[in-house]
């Protein structure tokens, strides 16, 4: 189990995490989420032990990691563009690790095809790391991770530079690879998406903390302050007239103003400005009277033109109060 | 503000470790020497006495020079910069067969020892030359064009370095947007070219601005630079304090020059989208293009072909027909007025003091580079100050450096003066520089993320060293190994003031056989500069052979 506690890391004057808290249970994947620069890597760089924290603590197991040093620390790592080496074919970059472990050269070379079977990389053992595509290069750093068999893996943005059709089927993929071999995981990204459908639990970061940590589900509708709302796409606004609430983009009904108007109660009146088709819904800019334009997504016929009057009732689960004094809600 | 803690770590001391040796190295033979030549020109007696220094303003003769050797400078880059940008142009955008070995011919004339240059050049346009008539015999013009030979392919290879990877579609966009061709080269590609360009012309500036052999073989009596000037007033005249004087005057402007670079090239330094060469060029398609290349090609062929096609063909032609008369008069002058030895001797004592010189410049200027790239956590001002430090003795004169010996290695507490191994020595502080400023961009250029994934992976800092940087460097190495024997072997300026008569080099058996007269002593000269030729040449190929896919400016 990995336990961090008040974790601070300096880069000079600059803070670069500002007193992290964060468990992972064995064989948990957790994704860290947030913006860039939010210092999601030098969490990881920092569990890794390549970043000497000014304060705070990593433990493994209820044991304090201060001092040790990277290599003898058994993580994985997978970086940002991979980092392979380039003067290694893809074995002898998957091999690396057990190299170091002092694995006998049969055992680790076995292993390591195995590891390449796992990745679907089978019969790519000779070829040159460089002359390999993004997706082919992304696996081999996955092989390479998971070869030394790592007590924690952890990925850096692992799929950041990859098409979005590939991606999307790769979040599953490595689902089903990490639950298969009960790893524990930290993954890192930037997109809600890839954490949402990878995690059993997701940790929003924020300026060197961390903001939320729960499930999915719990992030997603009970977002707990409104950084992390807005993060998520929700809408912060004052318009309905029940003081500054989050509204989630697909909980509010929209009707024509004509057929609805006096039957509202908390109703909003706007004007559709702008209108974008995304696969299973429509994309709605409305124009309201108080404060900016609000992102709403409508399924089913028939979808307001731009230019239509439009009444907007929120449903009220789809709403979500903040209330900032207080401390977030943090799990342990 | 907080500030670290500095950690003592293993990492620190073994830094220490490895800078040590360069330090040591560049204190007694660099730093002590241009400490004497700064006593010797501030205080000739002992007490601080500017008149030698102040004499070199007020003497007619020396502002002469002074004013000769900044103009040939100007002159000879800005000359050189205008007729290379075409080859560059060519290199970086077109690929053709033949380009390889187009690359690596294009380098000889920068390795080529000065005195071969000179020879050559003499051989053209000197009595019996080719372009005898022309009268450009001990002119300005002569060394002016000898400098371009020199620093032609420093500008097309520093120029062309950025060129091939500087993406077409910039200025193709352009193009979209409706500039014109020339537009579009003048408003997009050459602000895009300006750091190589200014990098290139600072180069050639620097290097011209310490010409030495080609002045001394090429101007006569009437033309010297400074360096010729410390070299006259040192072998001819025995005035040491005025050398002394006007090393002083070549330092400062050399640090001067070096300043002013850095700063230009930071203000110019930009982020660029840089692309695979491989990706860039072309074959030429149409007939315009298909000319172009040609074109090019030819006149570079022709201008830097035509005085070594001259040097080769005078050596095989002595006064009735073509033959080997003036190779066998190589092992036949011997002990001759001005020679101790015969120049066959000559040549073994030039592999044998290159060789040792390429093994000192490989452990102090790789050591160097080594330690000044693991300074990864702080890329500050400190840093800049180290790699600054490291271009000074890569930017001083060979000439100061020989001086230098003269005056402060003949007696103790470092006595050398009987020594011939003086001359690697000499050879070796003239290149390990160079060596430290080919490897530390690739050194520099390791992706950090790749130490730490092998740290996470499980190797000590030792064992990444081993099986990361030194894998990636050994080629660099191998390539700054190989222009250290060139240098080393065609080393002249600071290795006419420390070589031995009994223990002369190649280059100073050139020299003094241009000297003497007779057409059998020019002849042998022509011989020789043809072996030295050769010789730097295989150099050079074997480096061409290890620099597979590598990124770098030579």
């Amino acid at each position: 189990m990995l336990r961090v506690r008040g974790l601070e890391v300096r880069y000079g004057d600059r803070v670069a995490l500002a007193g992290v808290d964060l468990t992972v249970d064995d064989g948990e994947i957790v994704s860290v989420l947030g913006p860039s620069g939010s210092g999601k890597s030098t969490l990881l760089r920092a569990i890794a032990g390549l970043e000497v924290p000014a304060r705070g603590s990593v433990a493994w197991d209820g044991r304090d990691l201060a001092g040790i040093p990277p290599h003898h620390r058994h993580v994985g790592m997978m970086f940002q563009q991979h980092a392979l080496f380039p003067h290694r074919d893809v074995l002898g970059n998957v091999v690396f690790g057990l190299r170091m472990q002092r694995t006998p050269p049969a055992r680790a070379e076995q292993r390591a095809r195995e590891m390449l079977d796992v990745v679907g990389l089978a019969g790519f053992e000779h070829r040159n790391v460089a002359e390999l595509s993004g997706g082919e290069q992304q696996r081999v750093a996955l092989a390479r991770a998971l070869a030394p068999a790592p007590r924690l893996l952890m990925l850096d943005e692992p799929l950041g530079s990859l098409d979005r059709p590939l991606r999307e089927r790769l979040m599953i993929e490595l689902r089903e690879l990490f639950t298969g071999l009960g790893l524990t995981t930290v993954y890192v990204t930037h997109d809600h998406d890839e954490a949402f459908a990878l995690a059993d639990r997701v940790a929003v970061m924020r300026a060197g903390r961390i903001e939320q940590v729960g499930t999915p589900l719990e992030v997603w509708q009970r977002p707990a302050t409104e950084f992390v709302a807005r993060f998520l796409g929700y809408n912060l606004t004052e318009a309905f007239g029940d003081g500054r609430v989050g509204i989630r983009p697909d909980g509010v009904h929209v009707a024509r103003a004509a057929a609805a108007s006096g039957s509202g109660v908390g109703g909003v009146d706007g004007v559709v400005v702008a209108r974008a088709f995304r696969r299973d819904h429509f994309l709605l800019r409305v124009k309201v009277a108080d404060g900016d334009p609000l992102e709403i997504a409508v399924t089913g016929a028939p979808v307001p033109a731009v230019g239509d009057a439009v009444h907007l009732v929120a449903d009220p689960d789809a709403v979500v109060r903040f209330d900032e004094g207080t401390p977030p809600p943090q799990l342990p | 503000m907080i500030v670290r803690p500095i950690r003592i770590t293993r990492g620190s001391v073994t830094r220490a470790a490895m800078l040590a040796v360069p330090v040591a190295f560049l204190g007694v033979f660099f730093v002590y020497p241009v400490v004497s030549i700064i006593g010797r020109g501030l205080a000739p007696d002992g007490h601080l006495d500017l008149s030698p220094v102040a004499d070199v303003f007020a003497d007619a003769g020396l502002r002469k020079v002074l004013w000769f050797t900044l103009w040939q400078a100007s002159v000879s880059t800005a000359l050189t910069v205008v007729v290379a940008l075409p080859g560059a142009y060519v290199l970086s955008r077109y690929d053709f067969p033949g380009k390889r070995v187009v690359r690596a011919a294009l380098v000889v004339p920068f390795v080529l020892p000065t005195v071969v240059v000179g020879s050559a050049f003499l051989g053209l346009f000197g009595e019996g030359g080719p372009l005898s008539r022309l009268g450009l015999e001990q002119t300005a013009t002569a060394i002016v064009i000898a400098n371009m030979f020199f620093n032609y392919a420093v500008v097309v290879r520093v120029v062309s370095g950025l060129w091939s990877h500087l993406d077409p579609r910039q200025e193709e966009s352009a193009r979209v947007l409706g500039a014109g061709r020339g537009r579009a080269f003048l408003f997009v590609t050459l602000p895009a070219l300006r750091p190589a360009i200014v990098a290139a012309a600072s180069l050639t500036f620097l290097f011209t601005f310490t010409s030495f052999g080609v002045v001394l073989i090429l101007g006569g009596p009437r033309y010297a630079t400074l360096d010729v000037e410390i070299y006259r007033q040192t072998a001819q005249f025995l005035h040491l304090d005025t050398a002394a004087a006007l090393s002083i005057v070549q330092l400062v402007a050399v640090i001067a020059m070096l300043v002013v670079a850095g700063r230009i090239e930071r203000r110019h330094h930009q982020a660029l989208q840089l692309r695979s060469a491989a990706d860039v060029a072309r074959r030429p398609r149409t007939r315009r293009e298909r000319a172009v290349v040609g074109l090019t090609l030819a006149g570079t062929a022709a201008f830097l072909g035509a005085p070594l096609a001259v040097l080769i063909e005078r050596s095989f032609h002595p006064d009735s027909g073509y033959g080997l008369g003036f190779y066998r008069a190589l092992s036949e002058l011997r002990r001759g007025s001005a020679l101790f030895v015969s120049p066959l001797e000559a040549i073994r004592n030039s592999l044998v003091f290159a060789s040792v010189a390429t093994v000192l410049a490989i452990v102090v200027g790789g050591l160097a580079a080594f330690a000044l790239a693991s300074r990864r956590h702080e890329p500050g001002r400190r840093t800049r100050g180290l790699d600054a430090l490291l271009l000074i003795p890569l930017g001083t004169s060979a000439v100061t450096i020989g001086f230098g010996f003269i005056i402060a290695l003949d007696h103790p507490p470092v006595d050398l003066r009987a020594s011939p191994w003086l001359v690697p020595i000499a050879q070796a502080l003239v290149a390990a520089p160079f060596v430290a400023w080919v490897m530390l961009p690739v050194l520099r250029s390791i992706d950090p993320r790749l130490r730490d994934a092998a740290a996470v992976l499980g190797a000590s800092p030792a064992r990444t060293w081993r099986e990361i940087d030194l894998p990636i460097v050994t080629r660099s190495l191998l390539v700054a190994a190989g222009f250290a024997f060139a240098i080393s072997l065609g080393e002249f300026g600071a290795t006419l003031f420390v070589a031995r008569p009994d223990y002369p080099t190649l280059p100073v058996v050139i020299f003094r056989l241009l000297g003497l007269p007779g057409g059998l002593n020019f002849g042998a000269a022509m011989a020789a500069s043809v072996i030295l030729m050769l010789l730097t040449a295989l150099a050079i190929l074997a480096i061409e052979r290890f620099r597979v896919g590598a990124i770098g400016e030579f």
